[in-house]
């Protein structure tokens, strides 16, 4: 069965990028167009999420060549979910940066690559063929290094070539153990593969190839030891970048993993320990990396790190419950993430700085922008019953059914030091007096009232989503039980792309 | 840079250039060759002119700056894969003519797709090499 609704997300990105181009010198004619095929992108996605949640899965093989030896598109529920997150993370992202992008960096084509790192994120979420998802994480990192780097001064050339320089090198991992996955499978079809994997004799050989993923992958949603290139990157790009860049790229490389570890390998012991090990030190160098930061979007960056660990965690516990729970983490990260970068752009026009120690006075002069950003936090920390909260309990529970107390505990404390970052940042930027400072520069009251709506609106979009996730945390666990149910019994997912 | 014996080379070298990139392109289907060789052996052809002639003489030959192939070519390749799927087939399948034409033989959508390539090629090998010329000259 094919269907081709399941490529449209990414045309529509393709396209809209396409006529940006033809727009090149026409800013305003650029901004319509790009804000346009957000949103059909977005009601693609929806679309294709209602139709996968009823058809169970939708297949395309491209070309009409037959799997496994065409390349596959495949709908599942995990894949149209993120479909439909990037859609919306996507859209507010578009909106946001329609006023806060400079004009130099909209000359030089920002509408367009945005779309096409947009594309690159689908088609990764898309597709059911190894080979077919390296190419589209490539597509994702040519696009996101010249993002950082349009129209950038030393500090974002300084970022991006650490960025480029190790997810080039993720990259040159991951191709490699495609190729010995190859070499011992002689196929590329994901749901292929799941079948000759498990007939392999030599597990030894398996388990190494599965490693190297891990480390491919590893790298990209930055896990423990390879993580260093984020803080010294994710902070030099204009901050609707670094939302697109929060929000979506280190999501891409655990959804990658989650993809590989529950479909192609199924994580033996050793292999769960290794995941474990580094979960444990992943959300404890995250945190305390976190701890002393005193630019927030420095702060954030480690925060992000540190949150990956509960991903990687509930992967290596790897039970109903706690891949479950880290779908739900996944959903409610994105979104608050993405609206935690475009919060910290905010403040950096209100004050010209995202220093704490510049900053201060917020909640005196701005009230309402402060409680909405107070939801914005207090999703991220977890406070019931807010959206951080629910995938928590699922992790907590399944690590003590596992006997993994070590991970349990730094769960908890991963919590707890995400719970004390925010509070102090809290404290530092809303509660404390403004200090003294020779000159005043608040980008933000100098905007016309239609442009602060713009910077405002995908803000409160953002956070009323996150708000939805919490409060209506039943209709997300759904979902995510469905996605775990699926993770774990396969045999639907391989019906469905190789046609028995 | 101002050579005779390379402006007269250049006024047989250009045409003859296009014309091998146009054989390249259409020989690629089964044979090594297609849109990518193609339009750089082409793009060549037109840095060999700028070498000879100046870069402004170049641009006025090209007429239209070479950025602006780049999302003619785009399009072009991505209309040939959405093509089939308004015949209810999957994207990119390949669909031919029924009858050959004169000299080319049977023209198929991947055909397209490939003039698509070799166009965005020119546009993005010449816009680089331009800009670069550009700011060495300044």
């Amino acid at each position: 069965m094919t269907d081709n609704l399941l490529i449209l997300p990414i045309f529509a990105h393709l396209l809209t990028a396409i006529l940006l181009i033809f727009a090149w010198s026409h800013i305003n004619l650029q901004r319509v167009i790009s804000l346009f095929g957000h949103f059909m992108a977005l009601v693609l996605s929806l679309h294709l999420f209602s139709k996968t949640w009823k058809a169970g899965i939708l297949t395309m093989q491209a070309g009409g060549w037959k799997a496994p030896f065409g390349i596959t598109f495949v709908s599942d529920t995990f894949s149209a979910t993120f479909v439909v997150l990037t859609a919306i993370a996507g859209l507010a992202v578009g909106i946001f940066s329609t006023v806060s992008v400079t004009k130099a960096r909209m000359q030089f084509g920002y509408f367009a690559i945005s779309h096409f790192l947009m594309m690159g994120l689908n088609g990764a979420f898309l597709t059911g063929d190894i080979f077919n998802l390296y190419v589209w994480f490539e597509i994702v990192i040519i696009s996101s290094f010249v993002l950082m780097t349009l129209a950038g001064k030393k500090p974002q050339m300084e970022g991006a070539i650490k960025y480029v320089a190790m997810n080039m090198l993720a990259s040159t991992v991951f191709l490699t153990a495609i190729a010995i996955l190859y070499g011992l499978t002689g196929t590329l079809n994901m749901a292929d593969l799941s079948l000759k994997v498990a007939q392999i004799e030599k597990k030894e050989l398996v388990s190494v190839t599965s490693l190297l993923f891990f480390v491919g992958f590893g790298i990209k949603s930055a896990v423990f030891p390879l993580y260093f290139w984020l803080p010294s990157s994710y902070h030099t790009p204009p901050s609707a970048i670094a939302a697109t860049f929060g929000g979506l790229l280190t999501k891409m490389g655990v959804y990658a993993m989650m993809r590989t570890f529950t479909l192609v390998f199924v994580p033996d012991a050793f292999t769960q320990h290794v995941l474990i090990a580094c979960a444990i030190l992943t959300l404890f160098t995250g945190a305390m990396g976190a701890l002393n930061k005193t630019s927030i979007r420095r702060m954030f960056s480690y925060l992000i790190i540190c949150h990956i660990g509960f991903m990687i965690g509930g992967l290596g516990l790897h039970t109903h419950v706690a891949l479950a729970a880290v779908v739900f983490y996944l959903i409610h990260d994105i979104i608050v993430k993405t609206n935690l970068f475009l919060a910290t752009g905010i403040i950096h026009k209100i004050r010209g700085s995202t220093d704490i120690r510049r900053l201060g006075g917020l909640y005196e002069e701005y009230p309402k922008l402060s409680l909405l950003m107070a939801i914005i936090f207090f999703s991220m920390v977890g406070i019931p019953p807010l959206s951080g909260f629910w995938p928590k309990i699922g992790l907590f529970q399944s690590s003590l059914d596992q006997r993994s107390y070590i991970l349990l505990a730094a769960f908890i404390l991963a919590s707890f030091f995400t719970l004390y970052i925010i509070a102090k940042m809290w404290s530092e930027v809303f509660w404390k007096d403004l200090p003294k400072r020779p000159e005043e520069t608040n980008e933000f009251t100098e905007l016309p009232f239609f442009k602060q709506t713009l910077l405002i609106v995908p803000v409160v979009g953002l956070a009323l989503v996150s708000l939805y996730i919490g409060l209506g945390a039943e209709n997300i666990m759904i979902i995510s039980n469905r996605i775990a149910t699926n993770m774990i019994d396969t045999g639907y997912y391989l019906d469905a792309v190789l046609n028995k | 840079m101002q050579s005779t014996i390379l402006k007269t080379a250049t006024n047989y070298l250009l045409p003859l250039l296009l014309l091998f990139s146009v054989f390249i392109l259409l020989r690629g289907h089964y044979e090594s060759g297609g849109g990518f060789v193609g339009g750089l052996v082409a793009s060549i052809a037109f840095v060999l002119h700028s070498f000879a002639y100046g870069l402004e003489r170049t641009q006025k030959l090209l007429k239209y700056p070479p950025k602006s192939f780049i999302p003619v070519g785009l399009l072009l390749s991505f209309m040939s894969g959405v093509l089939p799927m308004f015949g209810g087939k999957a994207y990119m399948t390949g669909v031919w003519s029924s009858e050959p034409l004169p000299v080319i033989g049977l023209v198929g959508s991947a055909l397209f797709f490939d003039i698509g390539v070799f166009i965005v090629v020119i546009g993005v090998t010449l816009t680089i090499l331009f800009t670069i010329s550009e700011s060495i000259d300044q």
